[in-house]
């Protein structure tokens, strides 16, 4: 029946296709963008910043006490990381007593719910950031799941300053992402909102409230 | 600037026909001051558009014929309206594609030019300003705005004018609700865009609504009429030679 | 809101100018709306230029759709999505049905998609005993109330924050009133969370389909459509067979588009490209993706040479935050799930004229739709098709559903004798004379009766254009 229904279907569509007269313009491309790389670091940090994540530009030696700086500021009892990854090594490596709870993100969700949706922060690693529209570009993993970006309240995204793109076309198209795409890839550029009630612009609606990005530049 | 020709066809429309020939006549008559023969087709009617807009396309189709015959020679069509010569220029082309007369059309609807259009970008009209001062405000309808894009040139012409105060609208690339048959197929809507339209003409304090496009004007004006508002609606071209003659 | 048969679009017209709250709460957030669009296309060129660019994208899609979606069907299959096709909205609900009884669900949470508005998806699980929750923001306050949404991009824009205070002190329990926007959401968040937490079935819409890939692509601020297609053990997605693109490097000014003209927005906060279910070691994500294609009367429009351009839209709003129309009447009023002039096109040839024809003439063609359409639709031209096809008889190249229903023995005679006049130089020289002499006593009755409700009669002159023309010795050619 389903079969029957797809044939039906599409061959409506041939048969519609099949009548032609379609003009199809092909339009001059669009230009190029093209920043240096400071431009690009700036860029992106006030776009995010209009959006309003938190941005701070650190370098590989000090993200850590950066963090851990920015993290006694906040009274929070919880982080979830990713295990086994060059991330975890470092703040499994740093971690003090005072500082929140490392918990790593390595059972299945149907068991880490629990721990996850009452996580006060997640962290995790980026792919890279468009400078154009201000977004962080994320590619979860085995070793750091989707939702490490999305359910706790805190999400803190570390980014290397080297993979910051002009745009997202220039992106996916050096990386040759048509070749092949993860599970899932995503776009982020601030902590979720809405602006459902009255136009009213507000922060941290079903995602997390808030977005600190490191940024990590030597 | 586009050469300067001797003669223009003149095309009233058929609104100006029936309710408002003097700002025909004052359209004439500013091209005839600039030393243009006018040309006025006495066989000539209205452009279409009405049917052209409700749903009757081979009415519509036969009354553009009467108007391509009435506009034979190769001059410069003058259209003291955005709406029609929007339709003359815009829709007939497409009206006639792939039909015998396409060719003809096609040059026909080159020759279309706006009144204010035709004066500030043909003519590079200078105007010399008599008249006491005054606050005025502009209404472009949708298709001089759009389709014309003619907004620019009406609003330089009364630019030029020095006692005359021009204070744009807030809403001024909204419709009035005019629509042609949209204001008697859908007229509470069309009442309810001209009750907004005449809230935000009040608001600028002009005494006077100027407009390139008379079905506008006949909605405006009658609405403020209606409401018994002090605020009087002219047609440009009127306005104008209002103005330089003092 | 009627959702099957006949909608008097009339009375609702009558009806909702005169909610002046509802006027005030449009007029403000439209305005808004708009301001920040033309903030992120502030440069007409680059604007211009972009435009051309998408409109090339869809029409494309559109001129190779059947191949790009077997091709799209193939990708999701090899990665592990599964497809299926329905003709129909009860179709679609059918093959909902199945997947989430074949897993003994009971709860599902949705993001939000217009397409299972058109499915009326809600009802159809309610009436199985299966709670289907949105939980986009502004469609839970709609849902709440028993309402649908009234815009396509902001469904909750026809309430103000005191309806939505009364609304969650009322339907939400233990919930104290309030009417701080930020607690108004605080507590939707809460509410939602355990949702998510416990959603058996994600549903979601989908914003582009690339079949390069097979990927899923989705468009989101809050969280709650990430939610939905992460958390629970199955995601099923659903869109109407329009939305595939054919290349990856298609999304990019696609979404520059969408995200600029709905919200003003460079960028959402999200967005969401699926390629997959949960892969074998990975810890979150749904194991079963679903992908439902819709056709509902989409490939009948994709077969008219001019009425296909309907299927480029990309459902972005931008025409209904700067329609004149919808701006006063707000999306209910239309009376079906698409409002507005992208609702004006689509609905009629979906539901058929002798339905929804009515909202084919609530345009005065003014074109303001047109001006901001990211891929350039011809709203005034389809709509003049529309309208031809109230009163076409049987020799029409269009076939709209319901074609010829307008048709009426006395409004043709009056356009037939209206093209006699206009064609008969005496008899027009004659008609505007007569007009002059008698039409300042002509009866308000039927079109002046509706014109002068509101304005005076119009005040023929005593000599035509024509006479004065002549009388001034103007040539004649
Ligand atoms: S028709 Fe154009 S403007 Fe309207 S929703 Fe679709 S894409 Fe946006």
């Amino acid at each position: 029946m389903s079969n029957a229904i797809r044939e039906r279907v599409l061959n409506k569509l041939r048969e519609a296709v099949g009548r032609g007269d379609f003009d199809v313009p092909t339009p001059p491309p669009l230009p190029v963008q093209e920043w240096s790389r400071e431009e690009k670091i700036n860029r992106l940090q006030s776009m995010l910043e209009t959006m309003h994540a938190e941005v701070r530009r650190t370098t590989h030696a000090d993200w850590i006490t950066t963090l851990k700086e920015i993290l006694r500021e906040r009274a929070l009892q919880t982080l979830v990381y990713g295990p086994d990854t060059a991330l975890a090594g470092v703040l499994q490596g740093a971690w003090e007593n005072d500082l929140p709870a490392l918990i790593p993100y390595q059972q299945d969700i149907e068991s880490f719910k629990e721990t996850l949706f009452n996580a006060d922060a997640g962290i995790t690693t980026t792919r890279g950031a468009l400078a154009e529209i201000g977004a962080l570009v994320l590619w979860p993993t085995i070793q750091e799941p989707r939702l490490l970006s999305l359910v706790p309240a805190l999400h803190i995204a570390l980014l290397e300053a080297d993979g910051i793109y002009n745009t997202f076309a220039e992106m996916m198209g050096s990386e040759r992402w048509q070749d092949g795409m993860p599970t899932n890839a995503l776009l982020i550029s601030g902590p979720s909102k809405t602006a459902d009630i009255e136009l009213t612009l507000t922060f941290g609606v079903h995602g997390p409230k808030e977005l600190l990005v490191l940024i990590l530049d030597n | 600037m586009p050469n300067r020709p001797d003669k223009v066809y003149f095309f009233g429309t058929c609104l100006i026909d029936m309710c408002y020939p003097q700002a025909g006549l004052a359209g004439i008559e500013l091209l005839e001051r600039e030393g243009i023969k006018v040309i006025f087709p006495q066989a000539q009617s209205c452009c279409g558009q009405p049917a052209h807009n409700s749903g009757f396309p081979a009415e519509a189709k036969a009354v553009a014929r009467q108007q391509l015959k009435s506009f034979k020679q190769d001059y410069p069509i003058v259209v003291p309206s955005g709406s029609c010569a929007g339709m003359l220029k815009h829709h007939y082309p497409a009206m006639f594609a792939g039909e015998p007369e396409a060719d003809e059309v096609r040059r026909f609807s080159s020759r279309v030019l706006e009144l204010s259009e035709f004066l500030v970008r043909v003519l590079d009209v200078k105007l010399r300003d008599r008249g006491q001062p005054i606050k005025v405000t502009w209404h472009s309808s949708c298709h001089a705005t759009r389709e014309m894009g003619v907004i620019g040139d009406s609003k330089a012409l009364l630019k030029q004018l020095d006692n005359v105060e021009l204070v744009e609208l807030q809403s001024e690339r909204e419709c009035c609700g005019f629509g042609g048959t949209f204001s008697i197929k859908q007229p509470a809507i069309s009442a309810a865009m001209v009750s907004d339209k005449i809230t935000d003409i009040q608001q600028t304090g002009a005494t006077r609504v100027l407009s390139g496009d008379c079905g506008c004007l006949l909605n405006i004006g009658g609405a403020l009429e209606y409401q018994k508002i002090p605020i009087t609606t002219q047609h440009i071209a009127e306005f104008i030679l209002e103005r330089i003659n003092g | 809101m009627a959702e099957t048969g006949a909608v008097d679009f009339q009375s609702n017209v009558v009806r909702a100018l005169a909610d002046r709250q509802l006027r005030g709460n449009l007029k403000k957030a439209m305005g808004s709306l708009s301001l920040k669009r033309k903030a992120v296309f502030s440069d007409p060129e680059e604007f211009e230029h972009l435009r051309r660019v998408g409109n090339a994208i869809r029409r494309r899609s559109l001129s190779k759709l059947p191949v790009l979606l077997e091709q799209l069907e193939k990708n999701c299959t090899a990665n592990g999505i599964q497809v299926h096709w329905a003709e129909t909205t009860a179709d679609a609900n059918q093959i909902f049905l199945d997947i989430i009884k074949g897993h003994d669900a009971s709860r599902v949470i949705k993001g939000k998609s217009m397409v299972s508005e058109e499915m009326h998806l809600n009802h159809f699980l309610e009436d199985h005993s299966i709670e289907a929750l949105e939980t986009d923001l502004g469609e839970y306050i709609i849902q709440l109330d028993h309402e649908t949404p009234s815009h396509i991009i902001v469904p909750a824009i026809h309430k103000n924050k005191d309806q939505i205070a009364h609304l969650f002190h009322e339907k939400i329990p233990n919930t104290p009133y309030t009417e701080v926007v930020e607690e108004l959401n605080a507590i939707a968040r809460k509410t939602l969370r355990q949702k998510f937490f416990a959603g058996e079935i994600g549903v979601s819409g989908v914003n582009f389909a690339v079949a390069e890939t097979g990927t899923l692509c989705l468009v989101e601020n809050e969280g709650n459509g990430r939610m939905c297609t992460t958390v629970p053990p199955v995601h099923i997605a659903v869109m109407g067979l329009e939305k595939v693109v054919e290349h990856l490097s298609d999304v990019p000014p696609l979404l520059r588009l969408l995200t600029g003209s709905a919200t003003g927005q460079v960028i959402t906060t999200y967005f969401n490209m699926i390629t997959s279910p949960r892969k074998a070691g990975e810890k979150d994500g749904p194991k079963e993706v679903h992908l439902v294609i819709l056709d509902n009367g989409r490939s009948k429009i994709l077969a008219d040479p001019q009425l296909r351009e309907t299927l480029q839209c990309i459902r972005c709003g931008a025409c209904l935050n700067h329609c004149p129309v919808y701006t006063r009447l707000g999306g209910h009023a239309y009376g079906y799930v698409y409002p507005g002039p992208i609702g004006s096109i689509l609905t009629p040839q979906m539901e058929g004229l002798h339905k929804a024809g009515a909202m084919a003439s609530a345009s005065s063609l003014c074109g303001a739709c047109e001006e901001v359409c990211p891929v350039k639709i011809p709203f005034t031209s389809l709509l003049r098709i529309l309208r031809d096809e109230s009163y076409a008889e049987g020799d029409s190249p269009h076939d709209v559903d319901g074609h010829g229903y307008k048709r009426h023995f006395t409004e043709s005679l009056a356009w037939k004798g209206w093209a006699v006049m206009n064609t008969n130089p005496t008899l027009n020289h004659l008609s505007t004379k007569m007009l002059g002499m008698v039409g300042a006593f002509l009866p308000k009755a039927g079109p002046l009766k509706h014109w002068t409700q509101v304005r005076t009669t119009p005040k023929f002159a005593k000599q035509s254009l024509h006479a004065l023309a002549k009388a001034r010795g103007l040539d004649d050619e």
